[in-house]
């Protein structure tokens, strides 16, 4: 069984951290990992912007990439919903289904396939969740607040199994942080202000990081917690889930 | 031109009442909530609801004419209107030939959208409208800007001086009690004057061809009985094929909209009064091309609940006006791309595309599905900004080339971390308020090729 490891272009780029705590968890839990090296991104930032015709590039080279993986585990909310929800390709079409029936986001990943019941990972930290809203109501990696179904999280359970790590959940727990793509520079006012109000209900519950399954959500709440001049740090969940 | 972001940036200017806004919504989303939550069978009547209404549309022809049937036996006149221009016609022919000049008008969005008002004045008729909040927003000339909460973009201290200017209150008493008898007593002397009553239509029952309207302040039926003509006006989605599938639709209709259990008045109108007349306007204004449009078509399940305008994290932080458009929020943006795509090109833009609207959706609408899909329409169609366009192609077949991906990308960081003043400045959206990320010194790419070859060199 081999898992492809995806790391989303932004994450390669900028934030190379949370790809190598990724790929040494999942190392650590028994995994045989691959990274093919010639990966880029998954299209979402041109079919969300409506240029979804541009995106067929990056599909194609996803599907060369990816097919011959197993399963394919990326630490992303938002890049998984969207290989698994859009990701076509007229010529490999077989080879696109089995891509996007097999394409996991890391954390369901470990708590759906891997099933893992315990981490050995410290992290003595005051932690705020923040749900993804691509992870959450797009995959399903935790209950709404808005159905009257019973509550579940991923990664609250993984969260609960770090040593020492005291977690803390915002009052609104997966109003979005407006980050959304391109809408945080083409509506760059409503995006901060979302921003804002997400880092300030995480500094009422005076943490000292703020993590979530999404780094594009975290880069955009760091870029407003910087400007504030604020201690509070980000992180990824990979990373804490590999810390210690 | 004015878009969303444009209009967003204004209202947020004034944060505090931002977070006033905000946080006035939030509340109901929460009332909303615990109300949802109170009902074991919640999930259940969403999914009724869908499928009533899913089944109202595949059958609309045969429902539309069952309605007709069974509201002309009732001695009701039906009309049918294919536009704006044809509704606004029709209801003031039936003023005319009733010599109507008093009109009383409760809630109704579709006259909103074929701004009825507006037409009704340019031919000398001044329509009273007496929902409260849609009063107080009349009396500043402002259109509503929510539509179950018309006045929710204004506090307390802004009716009393809209009363004061107007209904002569006592300047500065923003009494909520004080200011609620004023209006009553200013809408008691409209109601008695008046001799054309115009509603809304929640929903129109084709077994019977009775309409139904909700209201909580009862204004609807003050107009009805006290005037000799009544005229509802529907788009034709209203219409539902039975009574008893109201038990499933106003049980979900006050707890979507405001978290109550019902709405104070769920009137049944069935047929006029002796000696009276009852109208019904039906119209389609671009509903039946919406119809045809499998990718949207579902929109028309929408009940006018708001829920999804409470619950928009975007909408909460921009207000009712930055949408531009009698229906704002997140339905307003995938209902109004459909009768102008180049005026209200912006809309499907104005999400992050956070899926809660379709969460709290009481019928089912899978708003932010249609948002992503408009997107596409709205591109196709060519009102985007070219430099938009171009942007995009260039970032496409970058990220399409892994070789020129991975040099771009190293430049990139190259450039942020040697040279940071060609990001960090004014320019750049994400500066203004934002600092940019840390570019590291090398990518994970990088970083892996050297694990690679140290663990190849063991």
């Amino acid at each position: 069984m081999t898992v492809g490891l995806f790391i989303p272009c932004y994450i390669d780029q900028l934030y190379p951290s949370a790809g190598i705590a990724s790929l040494q968890l999942l190392e650590k839990l028994g995994c045989e990992v691959v990274f093919p090296l010639q990966q880029t991104c998954c299209g979402q930032p041109m079919a969300n912007s409506g240029f979804a015709g541009l995106s067929k590039g990056c599909s194609r080279n996803f599907i060369m990439n990816f097919s011959k993986c197993d399963h394919i585990v990326a630490p992303s909310g938002s890049c998984v919903l969207h290989i698994r929800e859009h990701l076509e390709d007229e010529k490999y079409t077989s080879e696109a289904t089995h891509i996007r029936e097999n394409i996991f986001e890391l954390t369901e990943y470990l708590t759906d396939i891997l099933q893992v019941e315990k981490i050995d990972a410290s992290f003595p930290y005051v932690v705020g969740l923040h749900t993804g809203c691509h992870g959450q109501r797009g995959l399903q990696l935790s209950s709404m607040s808005e159905l009257a179904v019973p509550a579940f999280s991923k990664p609250e359970k993984l969260l609960s199994m770090v040593r020492g790590l005291q977690l803390r959940k915002p009052e609104r727990p997966d109003e979005c942080c407006g980050f959304g793509g391109t809408f945080c520079v083409f509506e760059e006012a409503v995006s901060v202000k979302m921003g804002k109000d997400r880092v300030s209900e995480h500094m009422a519950n005076e943490v000292e990081y703020i993590t979530s399954a999404d780094i594009s959500c975290l880069m955009h709440m760091e870029g407003i917690l910087k400007r504030q001049k604020k201690m509070v740090k980000t992180i990824h969940i990979a990373e804490i889930l590999n810390a210690g | 031109m004015s878009n969303h972001a444009v209009l967003a940036e204004k209202f947020i200017a004034d944060e505090a009442r931002t977070d006033w806004h905000d946080q006035t919504l939030w509340w109901i989303r929460q009332k909303r909530d615990k109300s949802a939550k109170s009902l074991p069978e919640w999930e259940q009547l969403r999914e009724w609801a869908s499928q009533i209404k899913n089944h109202t549309l595949s059958n609309l022809d045969n429902y539309l004419v069952e309605f007709e049937e069974r509201a002309q036996a009732n001695g009701v006149t039906v009309h049918w209107a294919s536009n704006a221009d044809e509704h606004n016609e029709i209801v003031y022919n039936i003023i005319r030939d009733n010599q109507g000049s008093r009109v009383v008008k409760s809630k109704s969005m579709l006259t909103e959208e074929c701004h009825l008002n507006t037409y009704l004045g340019q031919k000398g008729i001044q329509v009273v409208d007496t929902d409260l909040g849609e009063r107080i927003v009349q009396l500043r000339k402002e259109p509503p800007s929510h539509i179950v909460l018309p006045a929710i973009h204004l506090k307390k201290q802004d009716v009393a001086e809209t009363f004061h200017k107007y209904l002569h209150t006592e300047k500065e008493n923003a009494d909520p009690g004080y200011l609620a008898g004023a209006a009553r007593r200013h809408l008691r002397e409209k109601f008695i004057e008046a001799d054309i009553a115009i509603t809304g239509v929640n929903f129109a029952v084709a077994e019977t061809g009775a309409i139904v309207v909700c209201t909580n302040e009862g204004n609807a039926d003050m107009g009805v009985h006290a005037a000799n003509v009544h005229i509802a006006c529907m788009g034709f989605e209203k219409l539902i094929p039975h009574t008893k599938h109201l038990a499933v639709f106003l049980r979900l209709l006050a707890r979507s909209a405001t978290g109550q259990e019902i709405t104070t008045y769920s009137s049944h109108y069935v047929r006029p009064g002796i000696g009276r007349q009852m109208h019904i306007v039906i119209v389609d204004n671009g509903r039946s091309r919406q119809l045809g449009t499998p990718d949207f078509r579902n929109s028309l399940k929408c009940i006018r609940c708001a829920a999804c305008f409470n619950t928009c994290p975007v909408y909460r932080r921009s207000g009712g006006y930055s949408y531009h458009t009698a229906v704002a929020g997140p339905i307003g943006s995938i209902l109004n791309p459909n009768l102008d795509p180049e005026k209200y090109a912006d809309l499907p833009f104005a999400s992050t595309l956070c899926g809660s609207c379709s969460n709290v959706c009481p019928v089912k609408i899978d708003i932010h599905s249609q948002l992503l899909k408009w997107r596409q329409v709205i591109v196709s169609k060519g009102y985007v900004a070219n430099s938009k366009k171009n942007g995009m192609k260039l970032v496409a077949f970058i990220l399409s080339k892994p070789g020129i991906y991975r040099f771009c990308g190293s430049m990139l960081r190259f450039t942020m971390r040697w040279f940071p003043f060609t990001v960090k400045n004014r320019l750049n959206p994400w500066y203004r308020q934002r600092e940019m990320p840390e570019a590291p010194p090398q990518s994970f790419h990088d970083w892996y090729k050297k694990r690679k070859k140290v663990e190849h060199k063991r």
